[in-house]
């Protein structure tokens, strides 16, 4: 029975993998060719490729193809002629132009480029549980792809990244980047000044063909100044009511619809004891976090939207609303969140003592490693309304392994790569051409998920990087966290406004 | 006379020699990079990359302008008073009590210093827990468990966590770490109290506390002075402790002017008002520090 099973997943699998093969002519690039007569590069680069300027792919994947197998011959100088029966590689097309796309001849990138070797260093904030498992996914498609690179995997811990950006950012002013790290999709770049230490991606978005397989809402949301810096991996739900199913059933309630009936709950639960809305705020960012939520609520996509690009102004009477009921939740939250984190305050749903808590769906990994049996409903207001974030990675123009670094964003783009990777941090893929069979490998909440980003209206997460360039979002977050002491609307709602004022200028 | 003249011209060049990389060294990276920190603080550099346009001193008054700053120099001015009395004041009475030549000495002496062997962070993690406050829901924690099982129920606070006394909350770590401290620097200094002051203070008839107040007291003065400025120091530049135990707080209750400096330059890209920040820090160090070099200088040139 169990055999059958892995029978079945081998044979899915192997079809999966010609399937791929052919949608990204990537899984197994090239060839080998064992030279009839002498000959010279060029001569094999244009039988192949009908172009002789192709020799650098052909020399780089052949002294690839040598450090694993010595059999393929090692090419030292490309103007030397190839003798008779020296084994050559000869990569895909795709695989050549990806290389050719950054191995120009830079006395920097050049010599690895022709040579490979090397190491990719991937910096990320990915160290716990699901996360690190969906990185380790996409390191090993990568090494199945380069396996001369050494992949060292720099990764520094702190919820959304905050810690991370501190110390990326003085690495990239002294230049010296990692190979890749990672970026949120959306304005958070600008804090990267990326014309300046950023490559950028449009060649390689057009030939992967990204341009076709990602949303138009992401291809937005990436696009900073006319380019593409990053490579997106995934996305993230930010506004998601994660709610106790068993407190809910026993009180007969139903997730709240509208911020009256949430608060007709709320009467309900603290009556019995129960702490109805949980919130934990240590790092920092979580209680603006939940208030991003609140906004697009009381606000609406449009207006949302509006709010960021200074369409709409702060003045706005739906910023008041969302000032408002975030004042009246705090009455009915847990009084010790400022000692919690986004994770350790979900302790208070599984054991029952806490009902309600705001918060993005990567709670969903933690849920299912505690083997909470959660339910989920969006905020409030926010029905039809997806505020999303995504994860991606960009090529800093410093990075020290440049040459390795192109497989590696074409394995973040891949859909092999991003099926691997989401199934496993628990977000779902940011490519649109995902099968119902593909889709039906990802857990009920994810699959969900799925179906409200094909339907519902996409408004950028603030919080994550998305909306605002980085430094609004720490005013936004000042302003909200000094408002959590103060609870004064009127002055939380003038100094949001001069953010935005400052901000915008 | 002339070989003389030679050799010690040798000598200083040698010397000189000697003490250069060092005078090279800590002219860039102390006061090379305190100047540059001062050009950057009047610059306009808000983003990844340098700018360094000078705007006078518009960043200057931004920050005195800002609640957030507003609210650090608040809560500094709280911690310091707090942490340097108490740890004074606390360290003083351990010294005393040590004093009085009690068996097991050593023992007391190394229990007490113990803290100050930690570093800030760790102290931190540690009070983050014991001051974690627990929630009706889930129960009390740490401290107020403790309090709720002594029958002192109606002590439960909210610690750090309320808004309140969020960096009264900080300041008793501190405390709790840097009293031992003053405590050893005391205890050496009534150690260095002559018995034969204190024997013709008793033959004059002076009772034990006048004898603290009128012969001890006055000799631990110099002790105080130095016990004040380590602790100041400490104290106007915390950073770790904070970070370690617990950010910012609700409504910047637990913020201090080195968070806020670490938060603008390297999440906001704020550089020109992080270096603000960090002159402002500096100079109130120098003026707790620049006055006592002066007077130790003095002290010394007189000797």
């Amino acid at each position: 029975m169990r055999q059958a099973k892995l029978l079945r997943r081998v044979v899915l699998l192997g079809l999966l993998a010609v399937l791929l093969s052919i949608a990204i002519g990537a899984a197994q690039p090239g060839q080998e060719y064992v030279a009839p007569a002498e000959t010279t590069l060029k001569a094999v680069a244009q039988q192949f490729f009908g172009n002789e300027g192709y020799w650098t792919g052909v020399m780089g994947a052949t002294n690839r193809k040598h450090i694993q197998d010595p059999s393929f011959i090692l090419i030292e100088n490309p103007e030397l002629p190839i003798k008779a029966g020296a084994k050559l590689w000869i990569p895909t097309k795709a695989w050549a132009d990806r290389f050719m796309w950054v191995c120009y001849p830079d006395s920097r990138v050049f010599p690895q480029c022709l040579f490979g070797g090397g190491q990719l260093v991937v910096a990320s904030w990915w160290t716990a549980g699901g996360e690190a498992e969906g990185l380790a996914a996409l390191f090993e498609i990568y090494k199945e792809e380069a396996p001369d690179v050494q992949v060292v995997n720099a990764t520094i811990a702190g919820g959304a990244g905050f810690a991370f950006r501190a110390v990326i950012k003085p690495r990239i002013i002294a230049g010296n980047p990692p190979d890749t790290f990672q970026l949120h999709a959306g304005l958070e770049v600008e804090g990267y000044e990326p014309e300046k230490y950023l490559k950028p991606l449009d060649d390689l978005y057009a030939l992967e063909g990204w341009d076709k397989v990602f949303p138009k809402d992401l291809l937005e949301l990436l696009l900073y100044k006319g380019h593409y810096w990053g490579v997106p991996v995934n996305i993230h739900r930010s506004n998601v009511l994660w709610y106790n199913k068993e407190i809910f059933a026993r009180y007969g309630l139903t997730p709240p619809a509208t911020w009256a009936d949430f608060f007709a709950i709320a009467d309900t639960l603290k009556a019995q004891g129960i702490a109805p809305i949980v919130l934990g705020n240590a790092g920092g960012w979580e209680a603006p976090h939940a208030f991003e939520g609140i906004l697009a609520g009381t606000c609406g996509a449009t207006k949302y939207k509006g709010l960021w690009t200074g369409a709409v102004p702060w003045t706005d009477s739906c910023v008041t609303d969302a000032l408002n009921v975030l004042k009246r939740i705090l009455d009915y939250v847990n009084p010790d969140y400022a000692a919690l984190t986004w994770d350790t305050v979900l302790e208070y749903l599984k054991a029952g003592t806490g009902a309600m808590n705001i918060m993005g769906d990567w709670a969903m990994g933690w849920f299912m490693a505690k083997g909470v049996d959660i339910g989920w409903a969006p905020p409030p207001g926010t029905k039809g309304i997806y505020v999303a974030l995504s994860d991606s990675f960009s090529f800093p123009i410093a990075a020290p392994n440049a040459a390795n670094v192109p497989i590696w964003l074409a394995v973040c783009g891949s859909k092999e790569g991003q099926i691997a990777f989401n199934m496993r941090k628990g977000s779902i893929p940011a490519r649109t051409d995902i099968t119902p069979e593909e889709k039906a490998k990802f857990n009920p909440y994810l699959q969900s998920a799925m179906d409200d980003w094909a339907r519902d209206a996409i408004v950028p997460s603030v919080i994550h990087g998305a909306a605002a360039v980085e430094s609004w979002v720490t005013d936004f977050k000042d302003v909200i966290n000094l408002f959590l002491a103060a609870k004064d609307v009127k002055d939380a709602q003038d100094k949001l406004v001069r953010a935005a004022q400052a901000a915008l200028k | 006379m002339l070989r003389v003249g030679r050799r010690f011209r040798g000598e200083r060049l040698i010397s000189v020699l000697l003490f250069l990389p060092s005078v090279v060294l800590v002219g860039l990276f102390v006061y090379g990079f305190i100047g540059w920190t001062g050009l950057v603080s009047l610059s306009n550099w808000n983003k990844l990359s340098p700018d360094y346009t000078l705007v006078g001193f518009r960043n200057y008054l931004e920050l005195f302008g800002h609640f957030r700053f507003q609210i650090d120099m608040r809560n500094l001015a709280v911690f310091t008073a707090l942490f340097v009395a108490t740890s004074l004041l606390l360290g003083f009475l351990l010294a005393i009590l040590l004093d009085q030549r009690i068996r097991g000495e050593g023992f007391f002496r190394t229990i007490y210093l113990y803290p100050m062997s930690l570093s800030f962070v760790v102290t931190g993690v540690v009070w983050r827990w014991l001051l974690n406050p627990g929630s009706p829901q889930m129960g009390s924690a740490g401290i107020n468990q403790l309090l709720e099982r002594l029958g002192l129920g109606s002590l439960k606070s909210g610690w750090y966590t309320d808004p309140k006394i969020g960096i009264i909350a900080v300041a008793i770590a501190a405390i709790w770490q840097m009293s031992g401290y003053v405590m050893a620097l005391y205890l050496a200094g009534l150690r260095s109290v002559p018995e034969e002051l204190r024997e013709a203070a008793r033959v004059d008839g002076a009772s034990e506390l006048q004898i603290y107040r009128h012969v001890v007291l006055p000799f631990l003065r110099p002790i105080t002075l130095g016990a004040v400025i380590i602790l100041g120091h400490i104290s106007l530049k915390v950073y770790d402790l904070v970070v370690a135990m617990t950010g910012p707080g609700t409504g910047f209750s637990c913020d201090v002017p080195a968070y806020f400096m670490w938060e603008s330059a390297f999440h906001a890209n704020r550089f020109a008002r992080g270096g603000a920040i960090a002159v402002v820090l500096l100079v109130m160090v120098s003026l707790l520090i620049v006055p006592y070099l002066i007077y130790s200088l003095r002290r010394e040139a007189r000797v």
